[in-house]
């Protein structure tokens, strides 16, 4: 008898992927400024590095709510204590008020409908089980994060059908893909349960068109579907176009107490925005009521701390620092990005043009040595282990099309990005040298082999001629 | 097309239960001293309120803790950006130390093979995703926590097959018992993967014997099937006979690195030994590197948070304040249980008789109207509503005998409990005065019947002559 589960036993996990194995070897070989300056520089994390000076300036002038103080007095029993599903009301209420300040107040967010869990990887696995039955399938715009085929599928057995996203118009979700994906499911004998997409986008680095979303409503609609926002980027924009979010544009069409609007569900987490990835703060947010009962009751299984819950319940209360904090800190991504863009323009590089995220999606289709994703590999594996640079490739990430990369800019420091730069320049400079010297070799040997066979039919005209006098 | 999976419209949450229930009638009215003193007491919730103070004293003495410092540097960042499954290496050393520490050291444990979880719920959960396809079974002794038909079966499909004790030898696991639940699982074409058992147990406050234990080792061997022993209650035996680990039998009985050995894992939690529940701390151990690889992955989805993790491990790794903790812990634990099992006494209740947990298996039996689960959800209403004691009805542990109660002793203060106390026993007076009025009508009954049948006798007699 099989001892373990196929879960446990197979690789349904999915992390045998790229995305994973690129961070192991990282991890083998960590770049160090000073203690291992040749090592390899990650640019394949998504993490927020740049604002933790600010947090800190909050923690050094608030120490209460590290200390299970509140106004002088002792919580640690009550938080010790606290294992109610339903979450800390205050934090879910400062938490509501985070996430409309970062959508410009333009929605007004209710905490009854917010469901705390470990993190967004257990709110977006905790949605498939409320969404989904085994066997039944999400569709996903592609390029996704690698992250879901383990999240959304493993455990759950959702499957994931790819709604094809082309360079051809910026990688922006059309009718003709969605339907198209659908189809396929059809033929695949799945059940279509809902479309989820991350908004802004990982690994794209856009927030959506309104009219991407009105698209996205409409599909649903007709087909009777849910969707699943991911939201996690959100705080992250930086540039514009304004951030809309799909709970703004339910609103604008007047659907707020309708039937789709039971069918649209946001995911978020204080991972990206605030950096907290290592303090697991996820929700789900649900205009359905049955589906924030399951939710609850699901989470059980990925409570956040409640020492955890106390101290961001103060910190993100606090809208002096939290309207302080978004601004700066799109500022900082801003700039850090537009560091990279530069760099990646020096060595002859394009990116799509991006206004959000921690990353870039970098085009490389211009140095593989064919349109495959064989080059792709190739040049992936190049560039981790010759150039040195964790980046992660379009195809761990789906992307229906050879040669693009994910490249992450706020998760080090300028001078590492720097460094960084000037690995990629080196590389690409190299590339195209080697690839001039070859077009010039090329070029010699037909211009030397024209030059032979000028010589020859020349003699052999001579020669003939010679005979005739 | 359904709009929702069945997960979340069914009930196999399981929480429609009374053990949910009476809880939510403590929310309405719960007791408090001055406020609300004819309020619920809840005796429902297995907390462990003893011991906070050494905790608070420990945090006041090591301030760094809790501030993200380590040697007055901040760690701030580190622990922000730290989400890596394998957990934070000097939580998981503080963590399997302790553990030790807990069995005497008599068994000792490798970091490398515990995985942390976000409580021991989901540790439970993990590992039937790990062990078990959807419509396999697990087969547990009776009675059984009621979480647990939620925490394994609702989003894995696992089946729970129990194991029938009887209060005749103490509610312990016996070979026949545990031939019966097989058998049982087999004639509802389930497939047994293992045995999951909790020890000490919950609700019955006991620790298993050696022999229990034995007897376990043998069954799973003989059907090449797991065993999953919960040991959150691990840390609060209180009197003897002491806690025996499962590792500890395998250990004795030579099984390390024999196939038997990969199948035994031990779930364990930091919410009953050091009452914290809210901070989500929980671990799977196991010596299969399947196992742990895979609920290593797993447990993304449910991590403990790196800022508890910080905290904890500098509190574990005190081994001063373990020490202390441990010791002290227990004996308040055994002087509250003796106040609690004092307290039934007094009103005529016997419990189990109990070394361990922060609860007692009370026996109700003779205050049931008819030996029967109707009467003992009768009783249970009657505590509830009318004397204001949230107890657990042993239906709801899926007990096979009604008329058993848990009532939990460590989740309030000695002056609430003796309150409590003092509402049962009015209780029982009020039950037997009325049962001995109910006697004497019913004597008086007799008698007149009796005398109307002689009246009748008399009549007929000279006449029929």
């Amino acid at each position: 008898m099989n001892m373990l589960s196929y879960k446990a036993s197979s690789d349904s996990h999915g992390q045998e992927s790229s995305y994973f194995l690129g961070w192991q070897e990282y991890e083998k070989n960590p770049y160090h400024q000073l203690q291992n300056p040749n090592g390899i520089v990650q640019m394949g994390l998504a993490e927020n590095q740049l604002s933790f000076d600010l947090l800190e300036s909050w923690l050094e002038n608030n120490p209460d709510s590290v200390g299970f103080k509140r106004n002088g007095e002792s919580v640690f029993r009550e938080l010790a204590l606290f294992q109610d599903y339903h979450g800390l009301p205050a934090f879910k209420n400062a938490l509501v008020e985070f996430m409309a300040e970062i959508r410009r107040n333009k929605v007004k967010l209710d905490p009854n409908k917010l469901v705390l869990t470990a993190g967004s990887t257990s709110a977006n696995e905790t949605l498939m089980f409320c969404l989904a039955e085994r066997g039944d399938a999400f569709l996903l715009p592609t390029p996704y994060y690698p992250g879901f085929d383990r999240d959304l599928k493993w455990r759950t057995e959702v499957e994931i059908v790819p709604i094809h996203c082309s360079s051809s118009n910026g990688f922006r979700i059309t009718m003709p893909a969605l339907e198209k994906a659908h189809q396929r499911a059809l033929k695949l004998d799945l059940k279509v349960k809902g479309i989820l997409i991350t908004n802004p986008s990982n690994p794209l680095g856009i927030s959506m068109t309104r009219n991407e979303l009105n698209l996205l409503i409409s599909f649903a609609m007709a087909k009777h579907i849910h969707i699943v926002s991911d939201e996690i980027f959100s705080g992250t924009v930086f540039d514009c176009p304004n951030y809309i979010s799909i709970a703004e544009v339910l609103m604008d069409r007047q659907l707020a107490n309708s039937e789709i609007s039971r069918c649209i569900h946001i995911v978020y987490s204080l991972s990206k925005d605030l950096g907290l990835s290592g303090f697991r703060v996820g929700m789900i947010y649900s205009n359905n009521e049955t589906v924030v009962s399951a939710a609850t009751k699901m989470s059980s299984f990925g409570l956040v701390s409640s020492q955890t819950q106390y101290l961001l319940s103060n910190m993100l209360s606090d809208k002096k620092f939290t309207g302080k904090y978004l601004k700066e800190n799109q500022k900082r991504l801003k700039k850090r990005k537009q560091m990279l863009v530069s760099g990646l323009q020096n060595a002859g590089i394009r990116c799509l043009k991006s206004n959000a995220g921690l990353f870039c999606w970098v085009d490389m289709r211009h140095l593989l040595s064919t349109q495959t994703f064989e080059a792709e590999k190739e040049l992936w594996k190049k560039i981790l282990g010759e150039v040195g640079l964790n980046i992660s490739p379009g195809s761990s990430c789906h992307c229906s099309e050879p040669g693009w990369f994910r490249m992450c800019f706020a998760n080090m420091s300028e001078e590492t990005l720097t460094v960084a730069m000037e690995r990629i320049k080196d590389f690409a400079q190299s590339v195209t040298s080697t690839r001039n010297r070859k077009i010039t070799m090329y070029h010699q040997m037909i211009c030397d082999q024209r030059s032979l066979i000028n010589k020859w039919v020349s003699k052999l005209s001579s020669h003939d001629r010679e005979s005739d006098r | 097309m359904r709009l929702l999976s069945r997960k979340a419209t069914c009930n196999t949450h399981g929480q429609d239960s009374s053990y949910f229930l009476g809880w939510e009638e403590y929310e309405k009215n719960p007791y408090d001293e001055i406020k609300n003193p004819t309020g619920i007491i809840q005796m429902g919730l297995a907390e462990n309120q003893l011991s906070f103070d050494l905790l608070e004293s420990w945090l006041a003495n090591n301030p760094d803790a809790a501030v993200f410092k380590k040697d007055g540097q901040s760690i701030f960042r580190e622990l922000a950006l730290f989400q890596d499954y394998h957990g934070l290496p000097a939580f998981k050393k503080a963590l399997v130390d302790f553990m030790a520490e807990i069995r005497g050291n008599r068994v000792t444990f490798d970091q490398n093979k515990i995985v942390l979880t976000a409580g021991a719920t989901s540790a439970n959960e993990t590992l039937m995703f790990c062990l078990a396809e959807p419509g396999e079974a697990f087969l547990l002794p009776t009675p059984y926590y009621p979480g647990f038909d939620r925490d394994l079966k609702w989003r894995t499909g696992v089946e729970i097959v129990p194991i029938q004790c009887a209060s005749s030898n103490g509610f312990q696991i016996t070979a026949p018992a545990l031939e019966e639940a097989y058998l049982e699982a087999q004639r509802r074409n389930l497939r047994v993967k293992g045995v999951l058992v909790t020890n000490p147990s919950n609700p019955l406050g006991t620790t298993m014997s050696r022999s229990e234990l034995n007897l376990l080792v043998n069954f799973i061997t003989a059907k090449g099937i797991h065993l999953i022993s919960d040991e959150i209650y691990s840390g609060t035996v209180f009197s003897s006979p002491g806690f025996i680990s499962i590792m500890e039998v395998l250990k004795d009985r030579k099984c390390e690195n024999t196939e038997v050995w990969k199948r035994v894992h031990i779930v364990y939690s930091l919410s009953k030994d050091l009452g914290l529940p809210g901070f989500r701390v929980g671990a799977i151990y196991s010596n299969d590197e399947m196992v742990v690889s895979a609920a290593t992955k797993m447990s993304s989805f449910g991590l403990v948070s790196s800022q508890t993790q910080y905290l904890l491990s500098a509190l574990l790794s005190d081994n001063k304040f373990t020490k202390n903790y441990i010791s002290e812990n227990q004996r308040r634990l055994k002087q509250r249980q003796k106040l609690l099992v004092k307290g039934l006494e007094k009103a005529g209740i016997s419990c189990l008789k109990s070394n361990a947990g922060l609860f007692c298996w009370v026996n109700m039996k003779h205050l049931l109207r008819s030996n029967t689960f109707e009467a003992e959800m009768e009783l249970w209403k009657k505590i509830v509503y009318d004397v204001n004691l949230n107890i657990s009805p042993g239906s709801s542990c899926h007990c096979t005998e009604p008329g058993w109660f848990r009532v939990c002793f460590a989740n309030m203060s000695e002056e609430t409990l003796k309150l409590a106390m003092d509402r049962l026993k009015s209780f029982v007076d009020s039950i037997s005065k009325t049962t001995s009025h109910q006697m004497v009508k019913n004597s008086r009954k007799k008698y007149l019947t009796k005398w109307v049948f002689r009246l009748s006798f008399h009549d007929r007699g000279p006449k029929e002559r």
